[in-house]
C-alpha cells in the first residue's frame, strides 16, 4: 500500500494566472476537475472522471483512501463489528465486483481493502493529495470554481487553485446529529453518540440505554445485549425489522427479484408482512411498539438478531425519553430507568462548511441542498454532489454512475453544449425531485431514495443527454 | 450496439454462483509497469493451451501474464450448467483481482466471453483472436468440417474439434495430438447461447480492442473476422497459413509477438 505524498505528483504551477474576486492569486488548473473526498464517491469519481479523459485533482483531508469506511480516520463512525447492510451485488461498484470468496455481508475491513484494491487498480491515487483540507469552494467567471486548500488541521499556507468543475463527496455520516432533551446537562452518566462507540467492550457489564432505531442503533442494541448487564433500547415509532435472509437469500436480492418483475408497491408490503408473519410474526407480543407506517415507508432496517434478543429479554424495547434525571432517565411512559451509558444512535447531518449557503439555495444552512438526482445543483452547471443519498439498498452502485453522469455532461459541454444547456434547464424544473415511495417526514429521510426508481432516473437523464 | 444499462435486475437478484477457478500465470522477473495480460481461452480448452507458449513469452517481455480457465474446463471446477454470463463472470472477478487494470485476451468462443467481461470490466485494452461469435455461419462452417464431431452439440452433447480444424499442417503430428486429447468441453447452455449470436452490451471505459486470426481458420470464415473487427472499428491483423489455435500451431510467436507490439505502442490510455 502506498501512502500519502510518495507518488510524484506534479506541483500544481505556481505561477499565479488569475486573481480571485478579493484578490488572492490563483493558480488556474485548465481544464482539470477537483473532487472533494477520497471515500467511496470520491474514488469511483476520480476514476469516472479519468476513463473520460479529464485531469483530476482530489483534496483528502485523511492519509488515506475509505473516508467513513477507513476505520483509522478520526471521522469514521464505524465500530469494530459493522458489516455491510446490503449484500454484494448492491453493494460493490458496477464494474468492479468484490471477491467471490467474500461473505454476502462482507466486514467494514474488507471494505476497506476493496477500497485500497480499487485506488491501486486504476492506479488513482497519484491524483489524490492527501492530508489537505478544502475550506473554500466560490464560483468563479465561465461557471469555473476557486478551490482554496490548506494541510488538514489549519497548518501551512493556504492555495487557491481554479478548476473547471467540482465534485463534492464529502460524505453525510460524520457530523452526529444529537436531540436536545431536558435535563441532559446534569445527567451523571456517560453519554456518548454512536459516531465514538468504537468496541462492545466499551458496553460489558454496564447498564445500558441505547436511542434509536436505526441500523446503527439496532446492532448497537444487539452489541449491548450480548455484553451488557442490561440493555433497554428507545425508539420513537415501531419499526419493521427485516431479516438478512429470506427464504434462503439475502433479503435484497429477494426483494429485488420482484422489483425486477415490477410488482407494485402494495403487493410487495403485502408480501413482505406475510414473509414477516411466518417468522417472527407480531412484534408487540414483545413489548415492540407497533409501526405507525406500512413497511418500505422508512429506511429499511435489516437486522436478523435484535428481534431475536428481544425475545430472549436482553433487550428491554422501551419509548421516547421524556428527560433527563442526575441519576435516572424518565421515559415518555412515564417509567423511570437507571442507564449507566447512554449511546445516541440518532444519524448524522450533512455538512458543506465550505461552501456558502446561496450556491446550494439552502437559505436555513441546515445542509438540506435542492439538487436534482441528488446531484446537480440548479444555476450551477459544473458543480455535482456525489453520494449525498441514503439508499434502500447500496450507496456505491448509486455514486458511480452519479459520476459517470457527470463526466458525460462535461463532455457534453464541450463537445454539443446544446444537449448541455438542455440537460440545466432540467435541473432548473426538477430540482428537489424525490425517487422514493412515500417516507415519513424526517431529516432521516432527507435524501432518502429507493435505488430502482433512482438508477431508472439517472438512465433517463444519460439517455436524454446522449440519444442521436 | 445496445445502448449502456444500469438496471441490472438479473445480476442483482440472481449473482452468478462463485466456482472454484484455475488460474495460471507467467511473472516477469523485473516489474516494468506494463499491464497484465489476462488469457481467456475458448470453449473446451483450459488455461493449459496459454500456458504451453504465450505466457512464458509475454512474460519474457516484460508483460505480467496470467490465463484462467472458465468453470468446466481445465483445473476449474466441473460446471455442466455454465452459462456465458457464467462465464464473462470468472473472467471480471479473475481481472479485478489483479494488481492493476488488465488487458483482456480472449480466443475463440473466449473472444465473445471477453466482449460481454468488457461490458462489466472497464479493461485497459481487448485482443480477440480467432473470434467466435457465434451464428449459424459458424454452425454452418463447423457441420461442413467436422459433421460427426459437431452434430452432438446441436442436441446438448460435447463439441468435438478436431486436429484439421484447429492446427496447420506445420504442427508435429503427435504435438496435434497432444492438445486434441487435453480438450474439454463447455456447458451445453453456453454452447446452444453461440446460437443466438447474443449481442454483448457496449464495452465500459471504451477500451482500445485488437482483431486478429488467421484467413485459413477452418473455424472461423474470414468474413466473421472482418466483421467483428467492423464492429470495433478497425481491421483484423492476419497471420495466414495458421489454424484456429493460434497459440499453439507450430508458428504461435508470431501472433503474440504482434499483439505485444501492439500493447506497447497503443498509446497508454492517460489514467
Amino acid at each position: 500500500m502506498s501512502t500519502s505524498t510518495d507518488h510524484g505528483r506534479p506541483d500544481p504551477e505556481t505561477t499565479p494566472s488569475a486573481l480571485s474576486s478579493d484578490g488572492r492569486p490563483v493558480s488556474d488548473r485548465g481544464d482539470t476537475v477537483c473532487v472533494i473526498g477520497a471515500g467511496a464517491s470520491g474514488l469511483t469519481a476520480i476514476k469516472n472522471l479519468r476513463e473520460h479523459d479529464f485531469g483530476v485533482d482530489c483534496y483528502e483531508r485523511e492519509t488515506g483512501v475509505g473516508g467513513a469506511w477507513n476505520w483509522r480516520h478520526d471521522r469514521s463512525p464505524v465500530y469494530a463489528s459493522t458489516h455491510l447492510l446490503s449484500s454484494k451485488p448492491f453493494t460493490q461498484f458496477p464494474d468492479f465486483p468484490m471477491p467471490d470468496s467474500w461473505p454476502d455481508y462482507p466486514h467494514h475491513s474488507q471494505l476497506l481493502s476493496y477500497f485500497e484494491r480499487y485506488a491501486d487498480h486504476f492506479d488513482l491515487r497519484s491524483h489524490i493529495w492527501f492530508g489537505t483540507e478544502v475550506i473554500r469552494v466560490e464560483p468563479a467567471e465561465g461557471d469555473r470554481w476557486d478551490v482554496t486548500t490548506r494541510s488538514t488541521g489549519g497548518y501551512g499556507p493556504e492555495r487557491t487553485s481554479r478548476y473547471a468543475a467540482v465534485v463534492i463527496a464529502n460524505g453525510h455520516n460524520w457530523s452526529p446529529k444529537l436531540p436536545r432533551y431536558e435535563g441532559l446537562e446534569e445527567f451523571r452518566g456517560e453519554i456518548m453518540h454512536a459516531s465514538s462507540y468504537k468496541d462492545p467492550a466499551q458496553l460489558r457489564g454496564k447498564r445500558v440505554l441505547v436511542v434509536g432505531a436505526g441500523n446503527t442503533g439496532c446492532d448497537i442494541a444487539v452489541e449491548a445485549a450480548q455484553q451488557a448487564s442490561r440493555c433497554w433500547h428507545s425508539t420513537r415509532r415501531g419499526y419493521w425489522y427485516a431479516p438478512k435472509y429470506v427464504l434462503g437469500r439475502p433479503a435484497d436480492q429477494v426483494n429485488d427479484t420482484l422489483l425486477a418483475l415490477r410488482v407494485p408497491l402494495r403487493v410487495r408490503q403485502w408480501l413482505y408482512h406475510w414473509t414477516l408473519r411466518l417468522t417472527v410474526g407480531d412484534l408487540t407480543r414483545f413489548g415492540l411498539p407497533k409501526p405507525d407506517h406500512r413497511v418500505y415507508e422508512t429506511h429499511p432496517i435489516a437486522n436478523s438478531q435484535l428481534v431475536y434478543y428481544v425475545g430472549h429479554g436482553a433487550i428491554g424495547p422501551v419509548p421516547d425519553i421524556a428527560r433527563f434525571h442526575p441519576y435516572a432517565v424518565e421515559l415518555a411512559d412515564g417509567r423511570q430507568i437507571d442507564p449507566e451509558v447512554v449511546i445516541f444512535a440518532t444519524g448524522y447531518l450533512p455538512r458543506f462548511e465550505f461552501l456558502d449557503a446561496s450556491v446550494f439555495a439552502d437559505s436555513a444552512g441546515a445542509g438540506r441542498p435542492t439538487l436534482w438526482l441528488n446531484a446537480f445543483t440548479p444555476g450551477h452547471p459544473t458543480l455535482a454532489v456525489a453520494g449525498l443519498l441514503q439508499p434502500d439498498s447500496g450507496l456505491f452502485t448509486l455514486s458511480h454512475w452519479q459520476t459517470v453522469l457527470f463526466a458525460r455532461l462535461l463532455r457534453a459541454r464541450r463537445d454539443r453544449p446544446e444537449r448541455a444547456a438542455a440537460f440545466a434547464s432540467r435541473v432548473r424544473e426538477r430540482a428537489g425531485e424525490r425517487y422514493s415511495g412515500q417516507v415519513k417526514e424526517s431529516s432521516r429521510h432527507w435524501f432518502e431514495v429507493g435505488h430502482a426508481d433512482y438508477l431508472r432516473a439517472i438512465q433517463r437523464a444519460l439517455h436524454d443527454l446522449e440519444a442521436k | 450496439m445496445t445502448e449502456l444499462r444500469i438496471m441490472r435486475g438479473r445480476e442483482w437478484s440472481r449473482p452468478v454462483r462463485p466456482a472454484r477457478r484455475e488460474v495460471l500465470s507467467a511473472l516477469p522477473e523485473l516489474e516494468e509497469g506494463r499491464p497484465p495480460l489476462l488469457f481467456v481461452p475458448g470453449f473446451g480448452h483450459g488455461a493449459w493451451a496459454f500456458a504451453e507458449h504465450w505466457l512464458g513469452h509475454a512474460a519474457s517481455r516484460g508483460f505480467p501474464a496470467y490465463a484462467v480457465s472458465l468453470r468446466g474446463h481445465g483445473g476449474s471446477e466441473p460446471a455442466p450448467e455454465a452459462t456465458l454470463r457464467a462465464y464473462a463472470h470468472d473472467v471480471v472477478q479473475v481481472a479485478a483481482s489483479l494488481p492493476r487494470q488488465a488487458v483482456l485476451v480472449g480466443h475463440g468462443a473466449g473472444a465473445l466471453v471477453v466482449a460481454h467481461a468488457l461490458a462489466r470490466y472497464p479493461a485497459r485494452g481487448a485482443v480477440l483472436v480467432a473470434p467466435v461469435f457465434g451464428g449459424w455461419g459458424v454452425l454452418g462452417a463447423a457441420l461442413r468440417r467436422n459433421p460427426a464431431g459437431t452434430l452432438p452439440a446441436v442436441f446438448g452433447g460435447p463439441l468435438r474439434l478436431n486436429r484439421g480444424q484447429l492446427f496447420s499442417r506445420e504442427l508435429p503430428d503427435e504435438e496435434a495430438r497432444r492438445h486434441v486429447g487435453r480438450l474439454g468441453r463447455a456447458g451445453r447452455r453456453a454452447q446452444w447461447a453461440l446460437l443466438g449470436e447474443p449481442e454483448a452490451e457496449p464495452a465500459v471505459g471504451s477500451p482500445p480492442v485488437l482483431v486478429l486470426g488467421s484467413p485459413d481458420d477452418r473455424v472461423v470464415p474470414a468474413s466473421t473476422l472482418t466483421r467483428v473487427a467492423r464492429r470495433y472499428g478497425s481491421a483484423p491483423l492476419l497471420f495466414p497459413g495458421m489454424g484456429h489455435d493460434l497459440m499453439l500451431d507450430a508458428r504461435w510467436a508470431e501472433p503474440i509477438d504482434a499483439i505485444l507490439d501492439w500493447l506497447e505502442k497503443e498509446p497508454a490510455p492517460a489514467r
